[in-house]
């Protein structure tokens, strides 16, 4: 006999959804307030303009030789952290981060602490792996770009869900995508961890990944909407969530499988794309049930209030 | 039936040869060799992955600009001189460097004067000439956009030469950015931005001035003596008059008497002392120019003069004029010799028409690059393991289908890679892992619904037919959307971010193949063998 996990399953989802909307707020309301006052948005030197240096040492460095290093040389606001790995290899490295000095004196920063740490530092031999300098002139154009990534990105997702399907449906996927982006950056908010160019790409491909597993539930409403005109809305959402369940559970499970294989093996520098992976993957499987069904049945709910038709059209083009 | 699955087999069969031939050899002839080997010389690895140095320069194309028109200034004045109109001639405005002012002109020598502005040497300025003695010349735009591309373009051929002189196999040199004046400068297998920096940094801005007084030891004594007033022509330049020597301050013209681009060629060689010094010789434009200059003011001159070499915006040698320099000269002063040999191959392969500064510095070393890919490759095939575990634990005969299929994609691919000389990224790696993921997405959505189909009662047969049929558009949607998501990370990402870009694509679009038609044939193959009426084994 065939291993099913989900032979038939009859939940009603959308009556759960004052859970899943407390759910949702408990995790955007942590993040948001993370990101006001806590630890606020972490940028990476990307964005934030600066210079970084990713140095191994051949022993594990004491750190507070290291910054007996740094004031001997006279090296100012300085930040030393260790390098977080879950496979254990970066144990022994270091992230030393200097504030941007300006596009004159780009290079000052890594000359001085190569040379503060060549002259002050004597535990153990080291090598600089890593070296990021970025000028706020490279800083500012980086942040135009990924702003203009993530908005042309948006954009393609709702004209490509109108055209296919109602507008409706692809607002209320872009709310769920917003809700996911959201809960994500608050994420690395709370975990204090950076955002660079590499995390927005992981998190523009979350965006995609999430509007995915959305279409795939929406196509199955459509589909139903188009067989049975008899059924409420609220009915045939709920029964195309279930009998797609299946499908979401395991295509989801078997992604953040091999997410999960980058974060733990994927080494130090994927380490914040991994992350942004691992953590959308969840929440974006999550709000294709939780945030984009419910939004669509609340606007024909409000729609109906208002008097207007009851049924929702099956969408343009609902060819099998 | 007629579904000529031997056809579409043998299809199959050549879509993976002509794959695996791209991942080993791309488009080039076979050759023997380890897989290893193969791999390494095939598939093109980025910064990230191979080690090696990211430079973003941004190229000061204004500075051509001015340079222009301090010459086309100090040209006018004495223009104006040899023709005997008395009129003040200079820059009013620093935000409009491409604008001369000209003020002073006696009515009577306004017709003159305008004659001079109908010359040839001004045809690539608007002038205007009042009636009152007052004009403008404003540099036509087209010159002025013109003028920048040039700067731009002869900075980046500069600093391609200065980079080959480095001996590095490779290297990236081209325009950057969205449109501000911008180079990237790509250098596998250099791992020190320091060494990189003094080959291209060495290529700053000189010119050779002429001294109007000087020096003294800082600001405030200099303007002190020129009674807080800096005359409009001349500018106050810091530097040393020696390498060794203390910090000083010079009043310098601001019109340089001899500009990089005008050095024809500059050779090390020793004094009579035996110290080192430079030889050069410049342009028979120039060499004229620099005549008329150093026999006004040489020693035996009545205004003896001095001239110093500027790098940099820094003062570094200080001569004085022994005597007329026509186009072969000497420049001493006591430089090393490692000093005269980079003074002497700058200005031979041709100083930068403007000065550059840096915006981006990115390094990789060799080991952190040689790591990630270890990393990489491992978790690659740890998460390709444990998808195709569980397709087959799940699935059971169609499991086999679905890992048959992720395998062939792979190979699909890699291929690509190796055909269309793509670049592997980190990123990259990651964005063959999700495509796993993704891939195996598709394989799942029809599965479930040929499981469906049958719990419905249907034939294995028409299951598999419904399966396939419904499935394929929510698959063309799911990958439509992550592929235009990809393509607008291709667009506006780095390097390191193009590289997932890509082999997402890629992938996803390999997986419209081997998910739909590969496995559709494998299931039909099955089919063919099994009685009607009897199981799948999904």
């Amino acid at each position: 006999m065939s291993l099913e996990l989900f032979r038939t399953t009859n939940i009603d989802w959308l009556g759960k959804k004052w859970y899943f909307l407390g759910f949702s707020l408990i995790f955007s309301v942590a993040g948001v307030l993370s990101m006001l006052f806590w630890h606020h948005v972490p940028l990476g030197v990307d964005f934030k303009g600066g210079t970084q240096i990713r140095v191994a040492f051949d022993q594990t460095p004491n750190e507070d030789h290291l910054r007996q290093a740094m004031d001997r040389a006279g090296v100012k606001d300085f930040t030393i952290q260790r390098v977080s790995d879950p496979s254990g290899h970066a144990a022994n490295k270091v992230i030393i981060s200097l504030p941007e000095a300006g596009d004159q004196s780009h290079d000052i920063g890594r000359q001085s602490v190569e040379g503060a740490l060549s002259a002050n530092y004597h535990d153990s031999a080291f090598t600089i792996e890593q070296i990021e300098i970025v000028g706020p002139t490279a800083g500012k154009q980086l942040q135009k770009q990924a702003a203009l990534a993530t908005l042309y990105s948006l954009i393609g997702m709702l004209v490509y869900l109108w055209f296919r399907f109602e507008l409706i449906y692809g607002v209320a996927a872009v709310v769920a995508v917003f809700h996911d982006t959201l809960i994500t950056v608050g994420a690395f908010s709370l975990t204090n961890q950076e955002i660079t160019l590499t995390v927005i790409a992981a998190i523009l491909t979350l965006i995609g990944y999430s509007m995915n597993d959305t279409i795939v539930v929406f196509d199955r409403i459509r589909e139903n909407l188009a067989l049975s005109r008899k059924e409420s809305l609220h009915d045939v959402v709920n029964r195309s969530i279930n009998q797609t369940l299946s499908r979401t559970v395991i295509s989801s499970g078997l992604t953040f499988l091999t997410v999960l294989s980058l974060y733990l093996f994927g080494g130090e520098v994927l380490h914040g794309f991994s992350f942004a992976l691992v953590v959308g993957i969840l929440i974006g499987t999550y709000s294709s049930i939780a945030v984009a069904a419910p939004m669509l049945v609340a606007y024909q709910d409000w729609r109906a209030k208002r008097g207007k038709v009851a049924a929702l059209p099956a969408g343009k083009r609902a060819k099998a | 039936m007629g579904k000529n699955l031997a056809g579409k087999t043998a299809s199959i069969i050549a879509v993976l040869v002509v794959f695996v031939y791209g991942i080993l050899y791309g488009s080039n002839v076979p050759k023997l060799g380890s897989l290893k080997s193969l791999l390494a010389d095939n598939i093109r690895l980025g910064l990230d992955l191979k080690g090696g140095t990211h430079l973003v320069l941004q190229v000061h194309v204004d500075e051509a600009v001015t340079s222009a028109t301090d010459r086309d200034v100090a040209r006018l004045k004495a223009a104006f001189a040899a023709a005997g109109i008395a009129a003040s001639v200079g820059k009013t405005d620093p935000a409009h460097p491409e604008t001369i002012v000209v003020t002073g002109i006696p009515p009577a020598k306004v017709s003159d004067a305008r004659t001079v502005l109908e010359g040839s040497d001004y045809s690539i300025y608007d002038t205007s000439l009042l009636a009152d003695g007052t004009g403008t010349l404003a540099m036509k735009l087209g010159a002025v956009n013109d003028l920048k591309a040039r700067t731009l373009d002869t900075s980046m051929e500069t600093i391609n030469e200065r980079i080959n002189s480095l001996g590095v196999s490779e290297p990236v040199v081209q325009k950057y950015g969205l449109g501000e004046n911008q180079i990237l400068v790509e250098l596998p297998g250099i791992s020190n931005p320091a060494e990189v920096e003094e080959a291209i940094q060495s290529t700053a801005k000189l010119a050779v001035y002429a001294v109007v007084n000087g020096p003294w030891d800082n600001d405030q004594a200099a303007l002190t003596a020129l009674n807080n007033v800096v005359p409009p022509d001349d500018v106050l330049v810091h530097g040393s008059a020696t390498s060794t020597g203390p910090d000083q301050v010079w009043l310098l013209e601001r019109a340089s008497q001899v500009e990089g681009t005008d050095f024809r060629d500059a050779q090390p060689s020793t004094d009579v002392n035996g110290r080192p010094n430079l030889t050069f010789t410049l342009t028979t434009a120039a060499g004229d120019r620099f005549y008329k200059y150093t026999s006004a003011h040489s020693s035996t001159s009545a205004s003896p003069g001095s001239m110093a070499i500027v790098l940099a915006n820094k003062v570094r040698s200080v001569a004085s004029i022994n005597s007329a320099i026509r186009d072969r000269g000497e420049i001493e002063g006591n430089f090393s010799k490692q000093e005269v040999d980079n003074l002497s191959l700058m200005l031979r392969t041709g100083a930068l028409p403007a000065s550059i500064s840096y915006t981006e510095t990115r390094t990789v070393g060799p080991s952190l690059g040689a790591a990630s890919i270890r990393q990489g490759v491992i978790a690659a095939i740890a998460g390709m393991l444990a998808v195709m575990a569980f397709m087959l634990i799940y699935y059971r005969g169609a499991g086999i289908n679905a890992d048959l299929a992720l395998i062939l994609n792979l190979v699909i691919l890699l291929g690509f890679m190796g055909f269309s000389k793509a670049t592997l990224t980190l990123p990259g790696i990651a964005g063959v892992i999700l495509t796993i993921g993704m891939g195996v997405d598709s394989n799942v959505l029809i599965f479930e619904r040929i499981r469906e189909e049958l719990r419905a009662g249907k034939t294995a047969a028409a299951a598999v037919q419904q399966g396939f049929a419904h499935a394929w558009v929510t698959i063309v949607d799911t990958h439509v959307t992550t592929i235009v998501s990809a393509a607008i990370l291709f667009l506006f990402g780095t390097g390191p971010v193009k590289g997932f870009a890509v082999t997402l694509t890629f992938g996803l679009l390999a997986n419209l193949f081997t998910a739909v038609f590969v496995s559709r044939v494998i299931f039909d193959r099955i089919l063919e063998t099994k009685e009607r009426g009897a199981a799948l084994s999904i």
